[in-house]
């Protein structure tokens, strides 16, 4: 366990001293509060519109940003430090391979962590003194916590990546596709599979495929509870399937366990 | 006798094409310096990772500390060893202790005991900068304070002197000699060679993943024969003239003598009256190393051409 906290520390340390913590922080705040109180401007109007609005707008955009934020900040963790020579140097140590990438997932998830509550945090504080709303703050908490699952989600995946790669500049390029493929193909082929299907896909069988990418399991949690008169195109039609946010959630924790246990089986086969 | 630190044994390790080390076989002892000599690529890494542990070998066994250092059992015993890889690029926008903090966490040392290194191998009027303002010199300082953290029984170091100046080399060697009082075993490897002879107990010298050498430098300057040098100034220019000297003439004013030769030649010399000076020089290790390298060629060519003809005649 002292291993793991050693690595975790240092990892969060790099994380305060890169600045990553503060403008991630920065980025999701000035979303939040931006969304929350100038969401409305285009129709005329500033201030607090509906609740369902607002975050199906702040989801809308951290579904794009919170896998890139998690991608750039873990994908040259491994690959990284092998091309240094550390990592052939700290196996050499009395750490095993699962403690140092725990370790890692420890420091690097708490500044991901860290970033999105007081980030999200912001807005829902502000909100909840304007308003003095229980719900504001109930969904809130869900869209924090499906955002930072999310976010934990990516570094994993991020994790499989840079212990893949065997350069750093290989494995940016492969986050990047990454990113690319669970933020925007995923959905447009999803869309392109329920329009070209004559016989059509049914709804469960829709939800069920949407499983398959987190971002879109973050989409469904936080959409769900909203009025579905807010939310459009595909996601529309999955909304109405009956999952509840809990079972989203847990789902969307498998998606962080299933990477990083990949990552693991990868890391224990790796040449060095 | 006692039961050696490391123990190798009929250990060959193969990566798809290619074969790094094939039959190698070491014992060393509880306080012993081994030079490791051998060109990039001879498998001098690849030995060093076995020994860690870091990598398992294809066929034999090794042993560290009676223990096998691949296994789960034996990571308690890592923080009894020490290595400094070749090449390694600490934490650049860390401080220096920060790194050796780090470092020494990992094997459940303290900061006070990383300052205390940093202060051993002279940076710690350096050790608040970050790393990436340090010079070759000072990183490689603190790659070595990183191998003492902990007192190991056991150091691998790998190209250690790369880097240093002449006096910081002569100040690691010293710390290997204290080391080596205390009954650390370290071994050292290298292809720089000057000044680390008298600094090793053992030498073993390995090419292409084999061993070409093995023991102390004295047995291997024996074995290899190599001629003496004798440098006499004086005598008129009469080596080329006199009978006795002839053979041994190298060039005007040099002889090259074997060793068995070497003091009756002295003796011969010493007694011509217009001898001025005389320069003896025995084969230093570099040269030792090169005999052996190329011995090495020689037999592998050797092998190739018979198994040509085997071929041919087939």
């Amino acid at each position: 366990m002292r291993e793991i906290i050693t690595v975790a520390n240092k990892e969060f340390h790099d994380g305060l001293r890169n600045r990553w913590l503060l403008s991630i922080t920065l980025i999701f705040a000035v979303l939040s509060v931006g969304l929350t109180y100038f969401g409305a401007a285009a129709s005329g109007t500033t201030g607090l519109t509906s609740l369902s609005t607002t975050v199906a707008s702040l989801a809308s955009l951290a579904v794009f940003l919170i896998p890139l934020i998690a991608l750039l900040l873990s994908y040259d963790s491994f690959v990284g430090e092998q091309e240094g020579g550390t990592l052939l140097l700290l196996l050499t140590y009395p750490l095993s391979k699962n403690q140092l990438l725990f370790g890692k997932f420890l420091g690097q998830g708490g500044i991901i962590t860290l970033a999105t509550t007081l980030g999200f945090g912001t807005s829902a504080i502000l909100l909840f003194i304007q308003h003095n709303d229980v719900e504001i703050l109930q969904t809130f908490g869900y869209f924090i916590l499906s955002a930072t699952l999310l976010g934990l989600s990516f570094t994993a995946i991020a994790y499989i990546i840079s212990l893949m790669a065997s350069e750093k500049s290989k494995a940016a390029g492969v986050a990047l596709i990454t990113w690319f493929f669970f933020a925007l193909v995923f959905d447009l082929a999803l869309l392109a599979l329920l329009v070209g299907v004559q016989t059509g896909l049914s709804q469960s069988a829709l939800t069920q495929l949407m499983m398959l990418n987190p971002a879109d399991i973050f989409r469904l949690v936080n959409l769900a509870g909203l009025d579905s008169t807010d939310v459009n195109g595909a996601l529309a039609i999955a909304i109405n399937a009956n999952l509840s946010q809990v079972q989203l959630l847990t789902i969307l924790c498998g998606w962080v366990i299933l990477p990083l246990t990949i990552a693991s089986l990868i890391f224990r086969t790796k040449k060095l | 006798m006692n039961k050696p630190l490391v123990s190798l044994k009929n250990v060959s390790k193969h990566y798809k094409q290619l074969k790094a080390l094939t039959s190698i076989n070491l014992d060393l002892a509880q306080g012993e310096v081994l030079g490791l000599f051998g060109h990039n690529g001879a498998g001098k890494t690849t030995m060093m990772k076995l020994i860690l542990g870091v990598i398992s070998p294809d066929v034999g066994s090794v042993t560290v500390m009676d223990m096998q250092p691949d296994h789960k059992s034996a990571w308690h015993m890592r923080a009894r060893m020490g290595y400094l890889p070749e090449n390694v690029m600490f934490y650049e926008q860390l401080s220096g202790l920060e790194v050796l903090t780090y470092f020494a966490r990992l094997k459940g040392k303290t900061k006070a005991h990383a300052k205390e290194l940093l202060e051993q191998v002279g940076i710690a009027h350096a050790m608040m900068r970050p790393v990436k303002t340090y010079s070759k010199g000072m990183r490689q300082r603190l790659g070595l304070a990183q191998a003492f953290i902990g007192q190991p029984k056991l150091l691998l170091l790998d190209e250690p002197t790369v880097g240093l100046d002449p006096s910081a080399t002569a100040e690691f060697y010293q710390s290997v000699d204290q080391l080596k009082t205390q009954g650390t075993s370290v071994v050292l490897c290298s292809h720089v060679l000057p000044g680390v002879e008298q600094h090793i107990d053992r030498a073993m010298i390995i090419s292409g993943g084999t061993t070409l050498a093995l023991g102390t430098i004295a047995e291997l300057r024996a074995s290899a024969n190599l001629p003496t040098k004798i440098m006499p100034v004086g005598l008129n220019g009469i080596l080329a003239e006199d009978k006795m000297l002839n053979p041994y003439l190298d060039s005007t004013s040099t002889l090259k003598v074997p060793e068995q030769e070497k003091l009756n030649i002295l003796r011969y010399l010493l007694a011509d009256s217009t001898l001025s000076d005389i320069a003896v020089e025995s084969a230093n290790l570099e040269q030792v190393y090169q005999y052996y390298l190329a011995k090495g060629a020689n037999q592998s060519a050797g092998i190739h051409m018979a198994l040509d003809k085997s071929k041919a005649e087939a």
